[in-house]
Order: structure tokens, then sequence, then C-alpha cells
């Protein structure tokens, strides 16, 4: 789960992590209101939304009076702001975060992520603050220091201390970045990060260190734990069919092509989308229906599926293991007659009770087409997309 | 023979009394000689009590001591789980295979820190579980589906791998092992370990490995293949669709920063020697054509 930046910043500051002070607002009147509140005489107004590259985008203006500020906040706020992280349609800023400005003398770059190979959590540390962390690790691999954390001790103070030096905190200020690394990490861990970024950390012509930027994304497995979390989700930021989705526990991501897919597990929904696009297809979802799917489930995904304007076909993709093929063809049957199909169905089905299963589908009366194997409904559910 | 686990394994389950528990418990003794191999359950204050003629214990410790088992099977919910595996871990096991799914990815970079230097193997969190076809099945795959044979099956995925066994058997190819690793970040056996125990199995004849975006064990496992194995190796990775950035399904399905695409892992796999299909259907057919040379 993604939060906003000034969410996340409230987390750092909770670990001690120093950022530049701030208020978030949700109206340009707020906006003015905040310049007043925070004073001083340079101002960042900032586009909230969970994607990055909002700089690039538009969405970040630097604002020198509150008249600029009013202006800053006009033309960001509902704005489709359009990054390399938002698809070509953007995302609609419904909050800004109005900072005070502060005067930068060189950027750099922290990240936590989960090492999976070494099965550590990582700190990345490097001098090229402010650019993407993808785009050095490709052209100037050596300037990313990686620091493995011990899983009982933490971050040393130490090891903070030369992660610091090595990429180029001058000493004056080396103890209170160790202050902010060790912040970082504690944040991570404590509230079950799977991601953590802030860039650019910045050293100020004062000499004070800063978090300028903050990116959190959390572990959707430990937010029992975390209700301060849940409590930061932002439904304007996510997919509503995903919204949805998520109520029914269905495992959905739109797409942009035009064959619907409903598989079991994660891997064969996969699969089934990978064997599409082999056949010239192009599936309009990923969605994983998981291992208990029962008639309601089976109708909401199909409710889902149809909402999408651009769905030509649907393709049904089970292997009955634990879930047996007759229990499934009964909720295609039962959900396909709910929910009114305009487009051609074909069905999969392979496994446990398989041909119980497939009488079930043939003596429904429905124009259901039926795959004898995974290649064999591909290609009809591809044929049935075009023809339409 | 085959990998891990045979007709004599005992197998204790973690969470055996909980609705999924007794649920694959019952599936599991009915398959070949389960019923012998099958011989406690753990619930800890339930200990005393029976299920399917099975007795509970309050631990592992004990339900070791007094049955001989030595691997255990695992259901226990999310937040209990990590722990599960560390009970098990602590009382010496051979081998601990954890069906949950949902595990917080922390409390398992806990657990696997604390597995360093003990000879406990784990395999998952999150995964179907192994089987040796005709003798014992430990998870939550369908087992009529299984054949006894000679093919090795090492997968990320529950029903991906049901559906590479299923081609497998219609084309009267059997198998040695079959073993679903997982689909969580951190998780115990890797595709790798799992590979050099076939390579080293003298009644398996070749493998399928199926895996998945995110991570690079498909990569690092295709090199150890290219230097070291001594059988054939069919290859599929799912997820050449999947967009950048989001979770498919699976925890550990995400192409993060760049890595863990689809067809660089096939590429890498295809350089290694490894026959790759990119038709999810055609797992089975690459094996027969492979083994008819």
């Amino acid at each position: 789960m993604k939060i906003h930046e000034y969410q996340g910043k409230e987390i750092l500051r909770q670990f001690g992590v120093p950022t530049p002070r701030g208020v978030a607002c949700f109206s340009v009147d707020e906006a003015v209101a905040a310049v007043r509140q925070l004073g001083g005489t340079l101002w960042v107004v900032k586009a909230q939304i969970h994607a990055g590259g909002r700089g690039k985008g538009g969405g970040v203006k630097v604002a020198r009076s509150p008249d600029e500020v009013r202006s800053a906040a006009q033309q960001i706020l509902g704005m489709h702001l359009v990054t390399h992280q938002t698809g070509k349609d953007g995302q609609v800023v419904h909050r800004l975060l109005i900072e005070e400005g502060a005067q930068i003398s060189r950027e750099f770059y922290l990240g936590m992520v989960i090492d999976r190979s070494r099965q550590r959590v990582a700190l990345l540390a490097s001098s090229e603050g402010g650019m993407e962390i993808e785009q050095v690790a490709a052209h100037s691999p050596e300037k990313i220091i990686t620091v493995r954390i011990d899983p009982v001790a933490g971050l040393s103070t130490e090891d903070a201390a030369q992660a610091a030096h090595a990429i180029g905190i001058p000493d004056t200020a080396i103890a209170d970045a160790v202050t902010v690394l060790q912040g970082l990490c504690r944040a991570f861990v404590e509230k079950d990060a799977m991601l953590a970024e802030i860039n650019p950390l910045v050293l100020t012509a004062d000499g004070r260190i800063l978090a300028l930027d903050a990116k959190f994304n959390f572990d959707s497995n430990a937010l029992y734990r975390h209700p301060e979390i849940i409590a930061l989700r932002d439904l304007d930021e996510e997919d509503p069919a995903e919204i949805e989705a998520s109520k029914f526990d269905l495992s959905y991501i739109s797409l942009d092509g035009d064959i619907g897919c409903l598989v079991n597990g994660a891997g064969l929904a996969m699969a089934t989308m990978d064997i599409i696009k082999l056949y010239s297809g192009s599936p309009a979802n990923f969605l994983d229906v998981g291992g208990g799917a029962d008639k309601e489930k089976v109708t909401e995904a199909f409710k889902l599926m149809l909402k999408n304007p651009n769905l030509k076909a649907i393709l049904v993709n089970i292997f009955g293991g634990i879930m047996k093929c007759d229990v499934i063809a009964e909720g295609v049957v039962a959900a396909a007659r709910e929910v009114h199909l305009g487009v051609p169905l074909v069905v999969r089905l392979e496994g446990t009770n398989v041909e119980l299963g497939k009488r079930i589908l043939a003596e429904s009366g429905l124009p259901i087409i039926s795959g004898n194997d995974m290649a064999d409904a591909a290609k009809k559910v591809v044929t049935a997309a075009k023809g339409k | 023979m085959s990998i891990l686990i045979d007709k004599n394994t005992k197998v204790m389950t973690q969470g055996m009394t909980g609705k999924v528990g007794q649920f694959h418990t019952i599936h599991c003794k009915a398959y070949a000689n389960g019923a012998a191999c099958f011989v406690a359950g753990v619930t800890p204050k339930k200990g005393g009590q029976r299920f399917e003629d099975i007795p509970i214990y309050n631990s592992v410790a004990e339900a070791k001591a007094q049955t001989g088992a030595t691997v255990s099977v695992i259901y226990v919910p999310p937040p209990y789980a990590a722990a599960a595996i560390d009970e098990a871990v602590a009382a010496d096991l051979d081998l601990v295979i954890c069906i949950t799914e949902g595990i917080p990815v922390h409390d398992m970079l806990r657990t696997r820190y604390r597995m360093q230097g003990k000879r406990t193997l784990l395999i998952g969190p999150n995964c179907p579980g192994l089987i040796t076809p005709d003798e014992i099945k430990i998870g939550i795959m369908p087992g009529h589906i299984h054949r006894k044979g000679r093919i090795g099956v090492v997968s990320r995925s529950g029903t991906l791998t049901y559906e590479a066994v299923w081609q497998l058997s219609e084309l009267g190819l059997g198998q040695s092992s079959c073993v679903g690793i997982g689909g969580d970040p951190i998780n115990g056996l890797k595709h790798l370990d799992v590979m050099k125990l076939f390579n080293d199995d003298p009644d398996t004849e070749a493998v399928v490995m199926v895996g998945e975006i995110g991570g690079s064990d498909e990569e690092e496992c295709a090199r150890w293949i290219k230097d070291n194995m001594k059988k054939p190796v069919v290859g599929f990775i799912a997820g050449v669709t999947a967009p950048p950035g989001k979770r498919m399904g699976h925890a550990g399905a995400i192409i993060s920063g760049g890595q863990g695409g689809a067809n660089e892992k096939l590429a890498v796999m295809e350089e290694c020697g490894i026959h790759i299909t990119r038709n999810p259907a055609e797992m089975g057919r690459t094996m027969q054509k492979v083994l008819k040379g």
C-alpha cells in the first residue's frame, strides 16, 4: 500500500528524520492560509499523488509570494498530472503539500528495499540525489552504496556514518545524517515497509540535512497490525476496479487489452495472459479468484470484468484442484445468468471432476464456448474477440 | 527414489485443527501411503485430543519425541505462521513445508535470519507443498493428476504447477517429485536448491522448471545449470505480459526497477542451455521432444 509524500514525511519525523515544515491542503484557500502559517519568503507547492516523477510533469512549483502560491495551487489542484508512472491519462490532483523552501547545497539519494537473494533489508545510498535510482544503477552503479541490515542489531552507528561519508556528506553533517539513516531504517522495519525512499535528501546552504521527499510502500500482508497505516489509505489514488475487487478478496489488475481473464492462481493467471498475447490477443485484466472461489466470488469477478467498456470476450481458465470443476461450472453458469453477458465466453476447465463440470456448462443452454486445453481456449477467445 | 520425501517419511501437521488444516490432512492421509506417514498434529492447548485418529500434541518438540516425525507441514494463519516455522526449526526437524499465504515479509526476514546455521530445510511459504507420486503428498495439490515417473518439477506457482504436471501426465511422462517453492519474495529452498537435489537423484531423468516474474532466482539457477546440470531442463516463465510495478497476485511477482522481467529471465535461461517454451500449453510437449532427442 502506497501513501502520499506528506504522510511519509510525518512518519519520518516520528523517527527523528528532519523534513521541511509543511502543511497538507485540499483547496486553494487552504494553500494560501498555509503560507501565513509557515511564514518565510520561499515556498514549494507540491502535487500529492502516489506516482513519482511529479516535478517533470508540472506538479511541483516554487513560489516567492502568497499570490504565486495561489496561482500555483490553482494550476495544480484538479490537473491530470501525467508522469512516467501514471499512464497516459494521468492522475487527478486532489491534495497539495505547501512547504517552506530550502536553499539546497547538495542532493543525495536514500532508499530501502528487501534484498531477496540475500534475504536482508538493504539500505541504498548515493551521491546522485534527485535522479531516478534506476538510471544511476544503469549508468554509474559504483555510485550506489549498499548496506545490508542485521535484522536483530539494526543499522549500527558505525555503518551509518561510513555510508554517509561514502556518499560525500561532509564531516560536519555526519552526525545528523546518521540520525536520518537510522531513523529511516527503524521506520522501514517497524512500519513493515517493502520500499522506502528519500530522494532527494539534501544538505542545505546552512549545513542542515533535510528529507525533501518521502516515498513509502507497505506490505499489505502486515497491515493487520498497522491501523495507523491503513488510516492513510487514499482511495482516490487507486483503480476503482481494483478497490472493488479487494472487497471480494479477488486479486485484480486492469490492463489495456480487450479479453477478460478469470483464472485461479496467480501463476496460471499470468500464464493465461501470456498465452492470449502469444495468439495475438490482448488481455484486459489480471484476475486471480484464488483457491476458494465460490459462486459469489465468480459472479463478482464477472461483474468487474463487464464494467470495462473495452471488453470484447472473456476467458475462464480454471485448474480444479481442491476446488472442484463442477462447483466452478455451477458458479460460472449462475454468474452468466445473473449478469447478462454481452460478450462471448470461453471456458477451459481441467482437474478434479472435469467431466461433470463440462456437462454442467453444456447443459446450461448458455452460449458458452468450450476450450479443450489452454492453447485451444486461448485461440478461441482471441478469434471471438476479433469477431465482435 | 525421489527428493526430500518418500513413503517412509513421518510428518506432523502444525495447525491441523483449523478448517484448512483439517481439510488437507484428510486428503493427504488418503493419498498413497499417507495413513502411515501423517503421524501427528500440533496445536497448542489441544494436546491429547485426536483428529482423524491422528494424535495431537501441544508442541513440535513433543510431537517429534512421541512419534519420530521429522517433517512438518504448516497451515497456521499468517500472523502466527513465522513463529510456527521457528518452533519447527528449534525442534531440529529435517524439513518444514509452510503452506500459509500472506505472512508479513519482515516476519520471514527474521525467521530466515534465525534459521542461519540450522540444518532444517524450509519449503515455502505460500506454496502448494511437495509430492512424490504414489508414495506421499504433503500439501494442497490434487494428488490424482500425478503419475509416478522420472520427471522432476520445480515451480513458484500453485495451479500453474498443476497445469505442468497434468500436461506431463497426459503424455505419459510421470514425475519423480514435484516441489512448489512458493510465490513469496522471502522463502526457503530456491529453484537452485531443488535443482541440485534433482541433479543428484538417480530416479530423476529431466526437470521442468516453472518460474515467474520478480527477483533473480531463475537466473541464478540457470547459470548453475549451465555449468553443473547433467540432465535436460525445460523452462517456462509466467508474466511476459505483466506491467512493471504491479504486484501480480503473488507478493514476489513484481517487476521492479527494470529487474525481474520474464523476457530477461527467458533470455538468460536459453543462453544457459535450458529448453524454454514461451507457450504455457507446451510445457509437457517440450519435455517430450527433449526426451526423444
